[in-house]
C-alpha cells in the first residue's frame, strides 16, 4: 500500500464517513482557492469536527510523510489553499462554533471555520465587534484570516489580524496540539504566536483563535469626496495624514474602478470624477465632529469637486457599495482580471500612479485602481481577455512590472493576499538569499520534513538538516545539566 | 554606559571583552569572530535592563551598541522611522517630534534604547492604544549568531510577504539574533492630553471603575492603576483633538466621580512601581502580571502588600517587593501565579537580587517551550547567543 492508501485508511478509521472525501468529482470541487487559474485536485479531503480529529489526521500525515494543506473558504486570492495532487485537504468548515463571547475580557473564542463577520455578528449584541474587515468577511474564514495575516479597509486605524489575535490552539506538523497566547498579552517566551499569524498553513494548522473584541464606536462619519485626478485625491490623503489625523479608513478608487462601479452597482459617485476618495471618521462622537471638519477642508483646499457626508448606516453603505463590489464590478467592463496587491510607501503614490498609467499606455492594456490610500496599499486590477491570443500574457506582464515598481519603491510585494503559491518566485526580488534564508529558519523548527502547505511562500525549500522529530527525553541542555533547575 | 566598572560584568557574571562595534557590518564581523572561537555573546544597548531575567551562563563578548546611535531615516510622510539598535528611545521621539510625530512606547527607565525595549518587549500605558514594541516593529536587520546579516519586513505598515521574524525577536532578550537596526510605524501627536485621575477603595471598586471606562465611549489612550500604600488610583488618559477631548472629558467625569484633570503628564507615569537605578542586592523584586480584563480585582488583591502600577486597561500590571529575604519571595510568586495563571495570564520575574534568581522560577510555567527550543536551536545551534538568560535555560 502507498503512504497515501494507508493513510486514507487510518482516516476513515478515525473520522466518521462523511467527513472524508474520496470522490473524484467531489475533490475536484477543492482544486482551487479564490485565484482560480491554480488548480490542482487533492488525493483527498477531510472534514473534521473538532481539533482530535484534526490532530489525527495531520498526525497520520506526519508519521506517513504525506503532505496536507489546510483550507478555511478557499476565498485566499495568492493561491494558499491550493491543494496537494499527493497529499490531504484539511478542510475547517465543519468547524464553526463561536465559543466564548466575553465582553468584560474584550475577547472572544472560535473555532477556525467562523466566518469574519460571524463573531462581529456574536459581538454586536454587547457593543462590540471584531476590527479586521476584510471586503471578503461575509465569506472568509477566521483561520484563513490567521493565515494570511488579512486585512480590511480599517486597518489604516486598528491594525491587521496580529493585532486582533491574542492566541490560538494550533495542531504543529508533527500532529501535536499546541496553545500559544491566550487571554492576556505578552506570553512568556519568543512570541511564536505572532510568527505563526501570516505563516500562510506552513507551520500547522490553527483550531482555536482567541480574539481581541472593539468597542463599536459611538459615531461614525462617512465622507465621498470627488476629485479631478489621481495627484488631488492623493494630495489630500497627505493633507490629511499630515494633520494628525487617522481615519478609520482611506480608500481611493480612479475613473475606470469608478466606471466599473457604477455600471455594477449604480453608486452614482460624482459625475465626472478621475478619483474619489472614501473617508470614514469614527470614534466618540466629540471627537469625530472635530476631526470631520478638518477633513472637509483639507479635501477642500485639495480642489474636491464635490463632497457627501453620510451619517446614518444606510447612507454610509451607499458610499461604500461602490467600493465594496469594486472588484467583482471590474466584470462589467472586462471578461477577464488580475486582481494584484502590491504596497508602496504611501509618499510615492503620485509617481507609481504615473508609472502605472505609463505602463498601461505601453503595453494598451487597462489598469484600474482601486486601494487603501492610507497605507499605501494598492490594488490594481489589470484588465484583458482571455479569448484574445496574447491578452493573458500581456496582463501577466504588466501585472508584474506593477509589483517591480512597489520593490522599486521600497515597498512590499503584498499588503494582506499572501505569497502562497502565486509569488513564491517574487520573493527573491524583495528579500536577499540570507533574509529568505532566515525565515526558514521558523520553518525548520516547525515543519522540517516540510509537510504543511509545502511549495508555498519560498521559492526554494531550505535543507533543514537534522530533522530533530519530537522530543521524547530530556532536553540534551536539562542532561548536561546546565538548563532547567525547573 | 562605557563605564568599564560596569561592563565588566553582567548580572553577576564576567565579561571576557567588550566589543564596540558602530555598524552592522562591524556586528557581523565581530559575530563571525565569536562564532569562530565558540564564544557565548551577551548584547546590551543602554545597559537599563541588562539584569533583567536569569543571568547569561557565560559572557564571554559584551556586544555594546550604545555606538550605534543613529536615527537612520524619518520618512515623516510615511510616518515611519528607522533607527539603529543603540538609539536612546528618547533620542528617537525628538528626532520625530520635529513633525508632530511620535513612536507609540514608553521609555519606562530613562536610557533605553532602540534595541533594549525591542529585546524585552517593555512597554508602558501607552500599550492601550498602539500595543508593544511588537505592534509597532514593521522592519528589522538582524546578525545571526552566525554573523550572517538578515532583514525581515521592510520599510511599510502593510506586508504580509514571508514570515513575520521581528515579532520573534521582540522580546527575545538577545538569545535569537542581535537587532541592529529597526523600523517603526509612527503616531501623530495629538493636540491635547488630558490625565484624569481617581482614588479608589477597594479592589472591586478599581475593577468596576475600570470596566465602566472601558465599556464607555471616552475611547481611553491609557488606562492605569496605582498602589502605593494607602495611595490608590486609577488614572485614565485621553488623547485628541480639543474638542474631542472636552466631550470625553464630561463622559468620563461621570463614570469617575471626583476625578482630578490636568494636561500635566503626571509623577512617575508609565514608570515602573521599582527604582530601576537600584543595582546588585539593592535590587527589588520587579515583577510582571498578566491577566484578563475580568480579573483585575483579584489581582489586586493578591498583590496587596505589594507596590503595583499598569496598564489595567490591557491586563498587564507590574508589581514590586523587597529582596531583602529571598526565602519571602517564593510564596508570595507563587500566590500570584495562581491567580494569574487561573485568570489566564502569567507572572514572570523581570529583576530580583542574585539569591532571589536563585531560589525562584524566574519565567514560570511556559507553554510550547518545545517548539522555542526548536526555534533557538534554528537560529542559534551551539547556544552562544545570552546562553541561559530565556525560558527554559534557553
Ligand atoms: C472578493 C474578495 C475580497 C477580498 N478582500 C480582502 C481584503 O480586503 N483583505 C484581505 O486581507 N484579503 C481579502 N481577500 C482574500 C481572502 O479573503 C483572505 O486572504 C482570507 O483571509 C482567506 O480566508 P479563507 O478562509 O478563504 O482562507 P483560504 O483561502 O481557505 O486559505 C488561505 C490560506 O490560509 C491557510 N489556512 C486556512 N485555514 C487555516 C487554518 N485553520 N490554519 C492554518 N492555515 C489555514 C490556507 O492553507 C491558505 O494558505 C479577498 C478575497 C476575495 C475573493
Amino acid at each position: 500500500m502507498s503512504p497515501l492508501e494507508r493513510l486514507t485508511d487510518r482516516v476513515r478509521a478515525q473520522l466518521p464517513g462523511a467527513a472524508v472525501i474520496t470522490d473524484p468529482s467531489r475533490l475536484r470541487t477543492y482544486e482551487c482557492d479564490g485565484l482560480s487559474h491554480y488548480r490542482a485536485t487533492p488525493a483527498l479531503v477531510v472534514l473534521p469536527e473538532d481539533v482530535d480529529q484534526l490532530a489525527a489526521v495531520v498526525g497520520a500525515c506526519a508519521e506517513l510523510g504525506v503532505p496536507y494543506v489546510a483550507r478555511g473558504s478557499g476565498t485566499g486570492l495568492s493561491g494558499g489553499a491550493l491543494p496537494h495532487t499527493e497529499g490531504v485537504l484539511v478542510v475547517t468548515s465543519r468547524m464553526r462554533s463561536v465559543r466564548e463571547v466575553r465582553p468584560e475580557d474584550q475577547r472572544a473564542v472560535v473555532e477556525p471555520g467562523v466566518i469574519n463577520l460571524d463573531v462581529t455578528r456574536a459581538a454586536t449584541p454587547h457593543g462590540y465587534y471584531y476590527a479586521p474587515d476584510p471586503s471578503s468577511q461575509q465569506v472568509c474564514s477566521i483561520g484563513g484570516n490567521v493565515a494570511e495575516n488579512s486585512g480590511g479597509a480599517h486597518c489604516l486605524k486598528y491594525g491587521f489580524t496580529t493585532n486582533h489575535v491574542t492566541g490560538v490552539e494550533m495542531v504543529s506538523p508533527d500532529g501535536e496540539v499546541v496553545r500559544l497566547g491566550g487571554d492576556a498579552p505578552d506570553a512568556p517566551g519568543y512570541d511564536l504566536l505572532g510568527a505563526v499569524v501570516g505563516s500562510e498553513g506552513t507551520l500547522g494548522v490553527v483550531t482555536e483563535v482567541t480574539v481581541r473584541l472593539t468597542r463599536l464606536p459611538e459615531h461614525v462619519v462617512t465622507v465621498l469626496a470627488g476629485f479631478d485626478s489621481t495627484d488631488r485625491a492623493g494630495a489630500a490623503v497627505s493633507a490629511i495624514i499630515g494633520a494628525g489625523i487617522v481615519p478609520a479608513a482611506i480608500e481611493m478608487m480612479d475613473a475606470l474602478a469608478i466606471e466599473a462601479a457604477e455600471a455594477a452597482v449604480h453608486c452614482e459617485y460624482p459625475e465626472g470624477a478621475g478619483a474619489v476618495l472614501v473617508i470614514e471618521l469614527d470614534g466618540s462622537q466629540a471627537e469625530v465632529e472635530a476631526e470631520y471638519d478638518d477633513v472637509v477642508q483639507l479635501c477642500e483646499k485639495s480642489a474636491a469637486f464635490e463632497i457627501r457626508t453620510a451619517v446614518d448606516p444606510t447612507e454610509r453603505a451607499l458610499i461604500w457599495k461602490g467600493r465594496k463590489s469594486a472588484f467583482a464590478a471590474v466584470g462589467r467592463i472586462s471578461p477577464d482580471y488580475i486582481v494584484q496587491d502590491g504596497v508602496i510607501p504611501r509618499t510615492a503614490l503620485p509617481e507609481v500612479l504615473g508609472r502605472i498609467a505609463a505602463l498601461s499606455e505601453e503595453s494598451g492594456v487597462r489598469v484600474a485602481n482601486v486601494f487603501h490610500a492610507g497605507d499605501g496599499n494598492l490594488h490594481p486590477l489589470v484588465l484583458f481577455d482571455d479569448a484574445v491570443e496574447g491578452a493573458g500574457d500581456a496582463a501577466e506582464e504588466v501585472s508584474r512590472a506593477i509589483l517591480d515598481l512597489c520593490i522599486e519603491h521600497g515597498g512590499s510585494i503584498t499588503g494582506e493576499h499572501g505569497v502562497g503559491a502565486d509569488k513564491a518566485a517574487h520573493m527573491p526580488k524583495m528579500f536577499a538569499a540570507d533574509d529568505l534564508d532566515t525565515m526558514q529558519l521558523v520553518r525548520c523548527a516547525f515543519d522540517p520534513a516540510h509537510v504543511s502547505n509545502p511549495g508555498k511562500v519560498f521559492p526554494t525549500p531550505r535543507l533543514c538538516g537534522e530533522v530533530p522529530g519530537r522530543r521524547k527525553g530530556a532536553h540534551p541542555l536539562q542532561e548536561a545539566g546546565l538548563a532547567e533547575v525547573f | 554606559m562605557g563605564d568599564a566598572a560596569l561592563t565588566a560584568e553582567v548580572d553577576g557574571v564576567a565579561v571576557g571583552e567588550v566589543a564596540t562595534p558602530c555598524s552592522t557590518d562591524e556586528v557581523a564581523a565581530t559575530l563571525r569572530g565569536a562564532a569562530g572561537g565558540g564564544r557565548s555573546v551577551v548584547v546590551q544597548g543602554g545597559g537599563t535592563k541588562r539584569t533583567w531575567a536569569m543571568p547569561p551562563r557565560s559572557a564571554d563578548l559584551l556586544l555594546d551598541l550604545s555606538g550605534m546611535d543613529r536615527v537612520v531615516e524619518h520618512a515623516a510622510g510615511d510616518l515611519i522611522v528607522t533607527a539603529q539598535a543603540g538609539t536612546p528611545l528618547a533620542a528617537v521621539q525628538e528626532h520625530v517630534a520635529a513633525a508632530g510625530q511620535r513612536l507609540l512606547v514608553d521609555e519606562t527607565i530613562p536610557g533605553s534604547t532602540v534595541g533594549g525595549v525591542l529585546a524585552t518587549n517593555a512597554s508602558g500605558p501607552a500599550r492601550l492604544l498602539a500595543g508593544t514594541m511588537r505592534d509597532l516593529l514593521i522592519g528589522v536587520t538582524m546578525v545571526r549568531a552566525d554573523g550572517v546579516v538578515a532583514r525581515a519586513g521592510g520599510k511599510v505598515v502593510k506586508n504580509v510577504a514571508g514570515y513575520d521574524v521581528g515579532k520573534l525577536l521582540v522580546g527575545s532578550y538577545g538569545t535569537l539574533a542581535v537587532v541592529t537596526e529597526a523600523t517603526f510605524r509612527l503616531h501623530p501627536v495629538p493636540p491635547v492630553r488630558r490625565w484624569l485621575t481617581v482614588p479608589f477603595g477597594s479592589a472591586t471598586e478599581a475593577q468596576r471603575l475600570v470596566q465602566d471606562v472601558l465599556a464607555a465611549q471616552v475611547v481611553p489612550a491609557a488606562l492605569e492603576v496605582a498602589v502605593d500604600g494607602d495611595a490608590r488610583s486609577v488614572t485614565l488618559l485621553l488623547e485628541g483633538r480639543g474638542a474631542g477631548v472636552d466631550g470625553r472629558a464630561q463622559a468620563a467625569a461621570g463614570l469617575l466621580p471626583g476625578a482630578t484633570s490636568t494636561e500635566e503628564r503626571p509623577d512617575g507615569w508609565g514608570r515602573y512601581p521599582w527604582d530601576p537605578s537600584a543595582t546588585g542586592d539593592d535590587r527589588a523584586v520587579a515583577l510582571k502580571l498578566t491577566f484578563r480584563l475580568s480579573a483585575l480585582a483579584d489581582v489586586l488583591e493578591a498583590a496587596a502588600d505589594l507596590a503595583v502600577r499598569g496598564s489595567a486597561g490591557a491586563g498587564v500590571l507590574y508589581a514590586s517587593m523587597s529582596g531583602d529575604e529571598p526565602a519571602a519571595v517564593a510564596p508570595v510568586l507563587t500566590r500570584l501565579r495562581e491567580v494569574c495563571g487561573r485568570h489566564g495570564g502569567a507572572v514572570v520575574v523581570l529583576d530580583a537580587p542574585a539569591a532571589v534568581k536563585r531560589t525562584v522560577d524566574v519565567w514560570g510555567p511556559v507553554p510550547a517551550l518545545d517548539l522555542m527550543r526548536r526555534v533557538k536551536d534554528e537560529f542559534d545551534p551551539d547556544r552562544r547567543l545570552a546562553p541561559g538568560r530565556f525560558v527554559g535555560g534557553i
